[in-house]
């Protein structure tokens, strides 16, 4: 049997709604059961989906072809969604205690937890393949609707239910700059799929100055997706109120959609010059305050906040330089080192706390955790033999061969400061000592996943060619 | 051979942490991998240029990114360096209180990390075994340190971070200064590359900035020198005698190899540029050191200050002064580490570095003042030992250079002074073995012992490695000449 790229978004839609349709209906279950279920069905899903054909729409196509692609990037960035997701189900399974207590049954809202985020991976995986405005926008709403619901899950907690606030408000308004800048665009150019705009704009006749500012109401959407400044303003509150797993979901699945289509929007308005010089700009803006705020932070989710913002910074590297293989690789090692991370704090957080100064002494009380978050910050900061450094290295290699030197001179001045923030969790772990000498404990699955990202992360910052085989195929 | 003495301690490191017993395991290492590089001495066809014992295994064929293993003379010797200030290192660091193993698997993978960047032929995996260094020594200052070494630990890191990444830059825009058919990271494709004039004379000025500033960050290259001292004040010994005396010598191993027969142009236009960097290790930081009231400190800046000597030898250019700087490199590193040993030794002991609080100690500890005083006699450059021989023909191959230059030239004005920087650490190598060894013996030190053998044994080994060299330099030139002799005619031609 042959699949085709649309059957794997229907199948993780009808997967989220049998389980939502199961968690109404059997109500003395363990809930947990769910989440092993989606986990289930999403690795299978995943892996039907290395044997998808990839199928560039072509550059005519009506119907359904004309707003959705299957091309090798869309198809990288399905399964990257589906893994995130799946390692994203198994932190929810370590943080189901916390949700529990924020409910006043044992189970409540329980199932909903882990049946949610199977809708956002639906929303990713439509996102990434599309390639008409509308279709952007449709795809782009139910990845945020879905994420809404996920931020202030936990509502009894006044913390999360600000940052739910901030989001749901923020969130509203970038959406209504995307659809304002897609209406601006439609109405120079009359079309919504990309790649007519593009051959659109090619016509001398058609009034350049405008289509600039529906792109740039564009690019405010999509910066605050990625939390690039000056829309980063919501990620450090929203991060550290949210629950954990969704602040990784956040930080990872979110960005990495946001920033595959910012490739494929950019692409027709990179020939108009002042879209480069805009995102240069906002490259150096996004690398520097997001460097600099990262330093003084005590809170370890505020600090990955700030961090996520500085990673955009580099992506944008990438991006300004149009180097899809160095913006996809990063993208990969930022899942893997950040996933990795955000899975030690879900553990340790229920120990101690999320503050930098809960990880004293770490390196006694569980070698296996203090290692792993070692591995996941030296990756994030850029270590050789680690993917984060590769990641780094092809951002640079990308931004020298095109002499963007003013980006290249910020970023190794930034990835500086980078030792240092990340460090002060290498020194919590190692250097500092702790009254408590209770081991921490964990589970199977939690094990095996963070063994996985461990390697994963040093398999790649050794041998980067599987993911550029995967493009490339 | 090669491979085994990269992954020997680089896998100890891993058994160790997982629980093998620390010392024992980590000497077996450090046994194993010294014999690994003797093998590899002795098994070495002399009189050739090229790279031997090679293997290569494919990363990534889009960016020819191979990991490709391989010695010639040069990285032979450095690798002999590393080997023998390791088993030093690794003999003398004895019990640890806190986190023993830790201890020993950061070591190791330091060690294991400078042997893989000496023989690293692929120019990705000779950057990135150097950054392996860094983590480990950040733990080890941190953890183990003494004195002000939070400080210390960020400052290090930071800095040696910051140079990496601009080494990184020159590299890549190395790699992208040569036409896309001959792009490669392989040193050997380089060379030919670079021989048949592929890297455009004005392309290769920024590149040698780039590395200058990066390799330099790395080896303390006046002004980038402030992380040293204070790191190597701090660092507890062991890892102080392999930083300073195995990995920083990679900066300096990375212009031999690169800037020479790469970038023969770049070189000869920054030339009056690293001269007057130079003297200022050498003048400046020589000052600097003679200023100083403690034992560790005043190290630290004598082992910044002599990178001066050796970046003198590889300005030259010739033959002569380029020979002279690896010998100077090899003689340097197991000096600084001799000494760094025995001043860890006495701060275990004694508690205090400090001169005025010190004095007399030879009465209590001979062989320790003998050894040290080794030490002080090595870093002035008496001969007899390997320093002298290095620094000699650092100075004759720069004096000699200037000559061909034409009359009254930058090197000969630079010979001229930084012969007073032997003037200088005479003066406050002298003095501090002075206030430390001789005088008299305060009241609260008379019930110190002497060394035992765990200090004695790498005592000997280095003290035996610099005498061997000291009385028989040419046994050193052999290896390295004609090594030597190939990149300076790749860059000639």
């Amino acid at each position: 049997m042959k699949i085709t790229a649309p059957e794997l978004e229907i199948a993780v839609l009808v997967l989220g709604m049998v389980i939502l349709t199961v968690e109404a209906f059997a109500a003395k279950i363990d809930k947990r059961i769910l989440a092993f279920a989606a986990i289930a069905g999403l690795a299978i899903v995943l892996f039907a989906s290395f044997f998808v054909a990839p199928f560039r729409s072509p550059n005519q196509a009506t119907g359904f072809w004309s707003f959705y692609t299957a091309d090798r990037l869309s198809i990288v960035f399905k399964q990257f969604a589906l893994v995130t997701t799946i390692l994203v189900l198994i932190m929810m399974i370590d943080y189901a205690p916390v949700v529990r207590s924020s409910f006043p049954g044992t189970q409540d809202g329980l199932g909903e937890f882990f049946a949610v985020p199977i809708f956002t991976c639906a929303g990713l995986m439509y996102l990434v393949s599309a390639i008409d405005f509308v279709f952007i926008f449709v795809s782009l709403e139910l990845v945020t609707i879905s994420f809404y619901v996920l931020v202030s899950f936990t509502r009894r907690d006044p913390l999360t239910l600000e940052a739910g606030t901030k989001y749901l408000v923020l969130s509203a308004l970038s959406t209504a700059f995307i659809v304002y800048g897609i209406a601006w665009i439609f109405g120079v150019t009359g079309q919504t799929n990309l790649y007519r705009v593009a051959d659109a704009l090619a016509n001398p006749a058609v009034d350049r100055v405008a289509a600039l500012l529906g792109m740039v109401f564009v690019l405010v959407a999509l910066g605050f997706k990625i939390a690039a400044v000056p829309f980063q303003i919501w990620v450090p509150d929203v991060y550290q109120g949210a629950p954990t797993p969704v602040t990784a979901f956040l930080s990872v699945g979110s960005k990495a959609a946001g920033f595959v289509v910012l490739l494929r929007v950019l692409l027709p308005f990179l020939t108009l010059p002042q879209t480069q010089r805009l995102i240069v700009l906002i490259a150096l803006l996004t690398l520097i305050y997001g460097n600099l705020a990262a330093l003084p932070q005590g809170n370890l989710k505020r600090l990955l906040a700030y961090s996520s913002i500085a990673h955009a910074g580099y992506l944008l590297i990438g991006v300004v330089c149009f180097d899809v293989r160095a913006v996809t690789f990063y993208l990969v090692a930022y899942l893997l080192m950040t996933l990795l991370s955000f899975a030690v704090l879900i553990i340790v957080a229920q120990q101690t706390g999320d503050e930098i100064s809960d990880f004293d002494g770490l390196a006694k009380r569980s070698p296996f955790l203090a290692f792993a978050m070692l591995i996941g910050m030296i990756s994030l900061a850029g270590v050789p033999f680690t993917a984060g450094f590769l990641g780094k290295f092809f951002i640079f290699y990308a931004a020298v061969l095109q002499r963007q030197i003013a980006l290249v001179v910020v970023g190794v001045l930034t990835v500086g400061c980078g030792f240092y923030y990340y460090l002060k969790v290498v020194r919590a772990m190692y250097w500092q000592s702790t009254p408590r000498i209770d081991k921490i404990s964990v589970n199977g699955l939690s094990r095996f996943a963070i063994s996985a990202l461990v390697i994963a992360t040093i398999w790649l910052g050794v041998y980067p060619q599987p993911i550029f085989e995967a493009l490339k195929r | 051979m090669v491979l085994f003495a990269i992954f020997c301690p680089i896998l100890a490191a891993i058994l160790i942490m997982v629980g093998a017993p620390a010392r024992k395991t980590a000497l077996a290492a450090a046994i194993l991998t010294f014999a690994a590089a003797l093998i590899l001495l002795a098994s070495f066809g002399h009189g050739q240029g090229n790279f031997q014992h090679v293997t290569s295994f494919t990363i990534s064929p889009e960016w020819r990114l191979r990991f490709t293993t391989g010695i010639d003379g040069l990285s032979l010797v450095m690798v002999l360096l590393a080997t023998i200030v390791t088993l030093a290192a690794v003999w003398f660091a004895g019990t640890i209180e806190r986190y023993e193993n830790s201890f020993y698997a950061c070591l190791l993978f330091i060690s294991g990390a400078a042997i893989g960047a000496f023989a690293s032929i692929d120019l990705f995996f000779f950057y990135a075994f150097h950054e392996l260094a860094l983590i480990p020594t950040f733990l080890l200052i941190g953890i183990w340190g003494s004195g002000n070494r939070v400080a210390a630990a960020w400052k290090i890191t930071i800095y040696l971070a910051v140079g990496s990444f601009i080494l990184l830059l020159g590299l890549i825009l190395l790699y992208q200064s040569i036409p896309p058919g001959w792009r490669s990271f392989d040193i050997r494709a380089l060379t030919v590359a670079a021989s048949l004039g592929q890297i455009p004379a004005d392309a290769q000025r920024p590149i040698y900035l780039l590395l200058l500033i990066g390799f330099g960050t790395l080896v303390s290259l006046f002004p980038f020198h402030t992380w040293a001292p204070e790191a190597y004040a701090s660092a507890p010994a062991p890892a102080a005698m392999l930083h300073a005396g195995v990995l920083k010598k990679f900066g300096l191993y990375g212009l031999l190899r690169l800037a020479i027969p790469l970038l023969p142009e770049g070189a000869r236009y920054w030339t009056t540029l690293l001269v007057v960097l130079l003297l200022g290790n050498i003048i400046y930081i020589g000052l600097v050191t003679i200023a100083q009231k403690r034992l560790d400190w005043m190290l630290g800046y004598s082992s910044v200050m002599h990178m001066g000597y050796i970046f003198l030898g590889i300005a030259s250019a010739g033959i002569l002064g380029v020979t002279g700087a690896a010998l100077l490199m090899f003689a340097h590193g197991l000096s600084i580490a001799l000494l760094f040993a025995l001043a860890g030794e006495l701060r275990r002991r004694t508690g205090t570095l400090v001169f005025d609080e010190l004095g007399g100690l030879a009465k209590v500890m001979p062989f320790a003042g003998l050894a040290f005083g080794f030490g002080v006699f090595a870093s002035i450059g008496l001969p007899g030992f390997a320093n002298f021989a290095g620094e000699l023909m650092i100075f004759f191959g720069a004096f000699k250079n200037g000559w061909e230059m034409g009359a009254f030239h930058t090197f000969q004005i630079a010979t001229l002074l930084a012969l007073w920087g032997v003037v200088i650490s005479t003066v406050y190598m002298l003095r501090a073995y002075r206030k430390t060894f001789m005088g008299i013996l305060s009241e609260q030190w008379k019930q110190l012992f002497d060394v035992g053998p765990a200090l004695r044994v790498p005592v000997m080994l280095l003290v035996g490695a610099l005498l061997c060299y000291g009385f028989f330099p040419q046994s050193f030139v052999r290896v390295v000449a004609p090594t030597v002799r190939t990149y300076l005619t790749a860059s000639r031609r």
